[in-house]
């Protein structure tokens, strides 16, 4: 206990610094840049404090969050079907694996104009946007966590002859585990980055639009606050889902 | 026919296949015209676009940016990533940093950064160079941290002056991982430059793909779409053969 604490202390100093740093930056940035541009840290805070009071905000902040749960929902789903697919059809997957690596390269902010002929302007475009930036990582690393399953485990659990529900229960889903809450840490980021850059481009409604539009109307008060906004919610949520992650493979 | 070679025909077989049957659906208009293209339309029509003066002049603003953009983020994250693996406790303290990095949507700053730098290239390289550093930090950490004790050590007994130790036993040991770095910095600072000019900016590749979108010209845009596509698959392609070639001269030598 004695030799933990001074560690800790430590690295809450640390952090502590590192905060310090970063808000100086973003001082400076501002007197630098002035009042046009970006709005300093306290002005930021006070102001995104009395916007989540407002209805308004919440209209958007919803119309994102909706967007962003049925993307993730079908990200999820789809990328672990297709992962356990192509991860037990071992050829399928060597085939597949590839052309899945180049897809998630390119950038497919550039097909957003296709997603949009499809599905038209609205919700459902978002939630298909969000869905192809998402669903790739979350097929890559339910794959390799199949591909990478022991043998040795199913050898024994054929050998125990478990049933099959009792093998994918008690053998198999605890060893893909781990890697699939990794997968679905990232799957969470890029579809939250998908939906955002889709109501940045072409919406109406959202928290990407909130950003841009206040842009476009030169109130750099309400860009600079959302994106403090989206900002603390992604890391926030990754920590979260980060810890759980550490634990599942820990424990693993 | 070994398994590789029936692997990579399969494949081959799946990208064409799945080329002929949009064609087919576009051709039959099962797929509306208004909706896409057929594929053999959209090259024509980016043949005939090379013609014309515009689309050269959006590559050559496009590629310099990008091309910036992945300079600075590669020499500034090497650096970075050396200079913070020699201080371990400034490393301990970016670490949940790093580890959370990817999980900002980087282009929620995009439009902060018009009004910090105006519209033009300069927010665009600083959205690449955010977008791609980071990348590049982590691969240089973990290069340095696979570096094997024995060659330090042996390094240490030929006694090597530090910047010999560096330049022919350091560099080498950490390269798959520099290269990966290299990789992943040249992706994104593609995809962070190209989304950048598509959101709001004033030309490039992506800029001009937004720009047919709202003026109806599905003609030039999906001729630009696929450009894209093409430069990036082989980039990804090009770079992925000569990392194999680079992979297999290491373990002969």
């Amino acid at each position: 206990m004695t030799q933990a604490w001074p560690t800790l202390d430590s690295r809450v100093l640390d952090g502590l610094v590192l905060a310090a740093l970063f808000l100086a930056v973003w001082q400076g940035l501002y007197e630098y840049a002035g009042d046009a541009a970006i709005t300093s840290p306290l002005t930021t805070v006070d102001y995104a404090s009395s916007l989540v009071k407002t209805a308004n905000f919440w209209t958007h902040a919803q119309a994102t969050l909706a967007a962003f749960a049925y993307a993730l929902v079908i990200s999820i789903a789809l990328g672990i079907v297709l992962g356990l697919a192509l991860g037990f059809q071992r050829f399928a997957g060597d085939v597949a694996e590839p052309i899945l690596v180049a897809l998630y390269t390119i950038p497919k902010i550039t097909l957003y104009p296709l997603i949009l002929l499809i599905f038209g302007l609205g919700v459902s475009a978002k939630v298909a946007f969000g869905v192809i930036h998402g669903v790739i990582p979350i097929i890559l690393f339910t794959l390799n966590a199949v591909k990478n399953i022991n043998p040795v485990l199913i050898r024994s659990s054929r050998i125990m002859r478990l049933s099959t529900w009792q093998t994918v229960s008690t053998v198999l889903a605890p060893a893909v585990m781990p890697e699939l809450i990794t997968g679905v840490r990232v799957g969470f980021s890029l579809t939250l980055l998908g939906v955002l850059i889709g109501e940045m481009f072409a919406s109406q409604r959202g928290l990407g639009f909130l950003i841009i539009n206040g842009i476009n109307l030169h109130n750099v008060r309400i860009t600079t606050a959302v994106i403090l906004i989206v900002v603390l919610f992604a890391i926030l949520a990754n920590g979260l889902l980060l810890a759980f992650d550490k634990r599942m493979h820990r424990t693993a | 026919m070994t398994r590789n070679t029936a692997i990579g025909l399969t494949r081959i077989a799946v990208i064409a296949g799945s080329i002929a049957l949009v064609e087919l659906l576009c051709q039959r208009k099962i797929i509306s015209p208004l909706v896409m293209i057929p594929p053999s339309e959209m090259m024509t029509s980016l043949w005939h676009m090379f013609g014309s003066h515009k689309i050269w002049d959006d590559i050559a603003q496009t590629f310099s940016t990008v091309a910036l953009s992945f300079v600075l983020s590669v020499a500034a994250g090497f650096g970075f990533g050396a200079l913070i693996h020699a201080l371990p406790r400034v490393r301990r303290a970016l670490d949940p940093l790093l580890a959370s990095y990817y999980s900002i949507p980087f282009f929620v700053f995009y439009p902060l950064l018009i009004a910090l730098f105006g519209l033009n290239t300069i927010p665009l390289i600083v959205i690449g160079f955010v977008f791609a550093t980071a990348a590049m930090v982590i691969s240089t950490l973990n290069g340095l941290d696979r570096v094997p004790r024995v060659m330090t050590k042996t390094a240490r007994i030929l006694r090597l002056s530090p910047a010999r130790a560096v330049w022919s036993v350091t560099l080498p040991a950490a390269a798959p991982y520099l290269f990966t770095g290299l990789k992943l910095a040249l992706a994104y600072s593609f995809i962070g430059v190209i989304a950048g000019e598509f959101i709001l900016s004033g030309g490039g590749l992506g800029f001009s793909i937004a720009y047919a979108y709202n003026d109806f010209d599905s003609q030039t845009m999906y001729a630009l779409m696929m450009f894209v596509l093409l430069i990036a698959v082989v980039m990804n392609g090009a770079l992925h053969v000569w990392e194999q070639h680079m992979l297999k001269k290491r373990a002969r030598a």
